[in-house]
């Protein structure tokens, strides 16, 4: 039997070809931090807050029996949503996640009033209370949810980035998905296809160490993410997103490459979840120092914080930003708390579009 | 001001809790995240994490109370500034759970309708003198696709083996040549994948048509299709269109066993969001098919593959587009309604036929459109003739034979002068050998035997 030919020799063909697999991690390794204006900073820092503030509440308000069924919030995370969002191109770039979808839409900059009034089931709320945390969407934004499937988003964001290519618009798809996510076999189907027909969407791990109570080394044979697209071609990239700059930074070099017309990227950002999967969980898979551990030395909120302090923007102003923020965010619980649930009247509207 | 920290529902059933164990004590600095309390729920001990920050005042329910009612105030948290002796003494009310829940609309009947429902809908008149082409239905399909291609730069078409190989059953001849891979797109075999990415190419503006080989094989993508496409209108309170029509053959074919015949009008047809076409001949396969593209909502089309290559009268017209929902009488008869859909109308009509010969007139309706299901072309049939006998090919539990049965007793009781009868497939996986095939499925015999006995003719 003939052996297998030995590995190529340097600056073969084959080599320059398999190049383009980590030469995005290598672009993000020679610098790892976007060059963040000063203003720019503090709106990350505002979006960030906004996000844990909003999220806080929320939390408060499950327990108050205000917000029903699952509930899962995104306390620890917040640096991965603001930091790709940031980098997006406004009514044109369309963005797609799972459940756990508060913070993407806050990060958007869509009212924190209409979300929560959706975690409470009125009205008001972004999808007239029918949706619910799972199940939140704006087309105004091109934010596409919002869904409840593991895994699912993934393949309709393929569908969401094959329409930017057919239109030939020049944006892209960002579609999220968590490290649990990442073991369902459609996520495979859409990074053959996607990669196949080099359509411009950006796959995002959020790796935040557990899918539900399954630590990711219990769950995954392949514990590094990023390596993952590598059958199909798709370069990858390692992220800490526990730091906004480094993820914005990414986030500027995928984004090139996709638009590029090069094919996808896939970006694991490694994260952590402060609280439990959904608030009926009792955490017991983790140790409260674990938490506390993260919470005292990875925090992407007072990371950020630090530096802003650092290039001169004083406590008072940042105390200033976090006093308006929990105005903010008590308003959105006060008008989520007193708004009416919808009209009966409602059961049976947006089943279908048209009449038959 | 004082902020009571009430019992905290912790899961999406809890009504009480028992509190098991204070991790602060009165006086206590509390910061934001920090644990307060540890409160056993019916299924596990979770924590109580303050999302306020101060000093914890009065602590008004002891460690291992059980019971403890969500909203119930277990202890007062003074604020900035605050003097948490103070509140110490504050007086609080048990609470009940839902405070402030806006819970005051109570549903009445008037208020709600369902929409949705246009009436007195019939087929566009066909102008006298148009010529009739005869067509196979494969050719219908085709054409109807073509057509809307044509019309709708948005239109595309995707699955496998639609494009170079023209269409594993040549429904697809042609398109490539025409409108060229980018709106003729072969797939992997990656169902689920790709009836992934159709859905959301619809959801980001497009209007595709994703063609399954079989819709056996769509099982494996059927979570997109209920989840994805039928249910996001509706999640997202009107915001979020899916017009995207999943399309290829359905039912039985010929010897090919078990996994590759089965009829999945029923399970589609039982989802709210979906419109669901299982036409019979040309004419209306074309209808119909350019019916669902132009559709707003998702659509589930059924084809049959033992009816591909059967030919039929198809007026010759610019533009023939036919109402979705809408029944079609077949043939007019008074003494027994005989109600059928996909291939089973060509059994119930040579039924008919034969029938006709022991002089018992048969109507025979075909259902074109499971999803919404016209119900009046039904009843109305059964005012009429007041014996009905529904022929589907496929089984017959909780099929669509049984649902045209309880719409027969629920608002036709009155009408009935014999049971309404279902004549379906055995209820066995379908198989392979030819003599049990053809035990196992719908003929015209039984068609027959049911209308006789119902007509009381046996």
């Amino acid at each position: 039997m003939a052996k297998a030919p030995k590995s190529k020799a340097a600056g073969s063909p084959a080599e320059n070809l398999d190049f383009v697999l980590h030469s995005l991690q290598e672009e993000l390794d020679k610098k790892k931090r976007f060059d963040a204006s000063s203003d720019q900073m503090l709106h990350f820092y505002e979006q960030m807050l906004l996000i844990r503030r909003f999220e806080e509440r929320a939390g408060q308000l499950y327990g108050l029996g205000l917000i029903g069924g699952f509930c899962h919030l995104y306390i620890g995370q917040e640096a991965v949503a603001v930091g790709l969002q940031s980098a997006l191109t406004e009514k044109l770039d369309s963005v797609i996640t799972g459940y756990r979808d508060h913070g993407h839409m806050l990060a958007y900059g869509i009212d924190p009033k209409v979300i929560m009034a959706e975690l409470t089931g009125r009205e008001a709320g972004i999808s007239k209370g029918k949706g619910g945390s799972m199940h939140m969407f704006s087309t105004e934004h091109k934010f596409y949810g919002g869904h409840g499937i593991v895994g699912a988003q993934v393949a309709l964001g393929g569908g969401l980035a094959l329409a930017h290519q057919y239109n030939e618009d020049g944006g892209l798809c960002l579609a999220y998905f968590g490290d649990g996510a990442a073991n369902q076999g459609q996520v495979y189907e859409t990074f053959n296809m996607a990669s196949l027909w080099k359509l411009p969407i950006v796959f995002v791990i959020e790796n935040n160490q557990y899918a539900m109570g399954t630590a990711v080394s219990r769950s995954s044979a392949e514990t590094e993410f990023y390596r993952r697209g590598t059958a199909f071609r798709i370069p990858g990239m390692k992220v800490n997103g526990m730091d906004v700059l480094e993820v914005r930074q990414a986030a500027e070099i995928a984004f090139k490459h996709v638009r590029e017309s090069r094919g996808p990227v896939l970006m694991e950002c490694e994260t952590y979840r402060y609280r439990g999967h959904s608030m009926s969980d009792p955490a017991k898979y983790r140790t409260r120092e674990e938490v506390q551990d993260m919470k005292d030395h990875k925090d992407p909120i007072e990371g950020l914080k630090k530096i802003l302090i650092e290039q001169g923007t004083s406590e008072d102003d940042l105390k200033a930003i976090d006093k308006d923020i929990r105005k903010i965010v008590s308003e959105a619980a006060d008008f989520a708390e007193n708004s009416p649930e919808p009209e009966a009247s409602e059961l049976y509207t947006d089943v279908l579009v048209e009449e038959y | 001001m004082a902020i009571e920290l009430k019992m905290p529902a912790l899961s999406p059933t809890m009504e009480e809790g028992t509190l098991a164990k204070w991790l602060k004590q009165e006086g206590d600095e509390i910061a934001i995240g920090d644990i307060i309390a540890e409160i056993e729920t019916d299924k596990a001990t979770m924590e109580f994490e303050a999302v306020d920050e101060g000093t914890l005042g009065k602590i008004l329910v002891a460690e291992g109370t059980e019971g403890v009612k969500v909203g119930t105030v277990i202890a007062m948290l003074a604020g900035e500034g605050e003097d948490a002796s103070a509140v110490a003494d504050a007086a609080p009310v048990a609470d009940v759970p839902g405070e402030g829940k806006d819970v005051g609309r109570e549903p009445s009947e008037a208020e709600i309708s369902r929409p949705n429902k246009k009436s007195g809908v019939k087929d566009p008149e066909i102008p006298h003198g148009t010529n009739m082409a005869t067509v196979t239905v494969r050719e219908a399909l085709r054409d109807a696709m073509a057509e809307e291609m044509r019309r709708d730069e948005r239109v595309f078409v995707m699955g496998e083996e639609v494009a170079q190989y023209q269409g594993a059953y040549k429904v697809t001849q042609g398109l490539l040549d025409e409108f060229g891979p980018k709106r003729v797109i072969d797939t992997p075999i990656t169902e689920y994948g790709f009836a992934g990415i159709g859905t959301g190419a619809a959801m980001g503006g497009l209007r595709p048509i994703v063609e399954f080989m079989t819709f056996n094989f769509a099982m494996q993508a059927i979570d997109h299709i209920i989840n994805s496409a039928a249910k996001t209108n509706y999640m997202s309170g009107g915001q979020m269109r899916c017009p995207v029509v999943f399309r290829g053959p359905n039912g039985a074919a010929s010897r090919v066993g078990a996994q590759h015949s089965q009829n999945y009008g029923p399970w589609y047809a039982s989802v709210p969001g979906l419109i669901v076409i299982a036409p019979y001949d040309a004419a209306d396969a074309k209808g119909l098919m350019k019916a669902a593209i132009r559709c707003e909502d998702p659509v589930v089309f059924l084809e049959n593959e033992l009816v591909y290559g059967r030919s039929f009268e198809l007026p010759e017209l610019d533009d023939h587009v036919l109402p979705i929902g809408k029944a079609r009488i077949m043939r007019e008869g008074s003494d027994v309604t005989i109600v059928a859909y996909s291939i089973a109308v060509g059994l119930a009509l040579e039924a008919a036929e034969q029938l006709a010969g022991e002089g018992i007139d048969a109507e025979v309706i075909d259902l074109r459109t499971l999803r919404p299901l016209d119900k009046e072309a039904i009843l109305e049939s059964l005012a009429k003739t007041n014996r009905l006998v529904i022929a589907e090919e496929g089984w017959p539990t909780c099929s669509i034979a049984s649902e045209v049965v309880a719409i027969c007793m629920e608002e036709g009781f009155d009408h009935l002068d014999a049971p309404v009868t279902r004549v379906c497939n055995e209820d066995v996986p379908l198989p392979y050998a030819a003599n049990l095939e053809k035990l196992a499925l719908i003929d015209t015999a039984g068609i027959v035997s049911a209308v006789k006995k119902v007509c009381y003719r046996d």
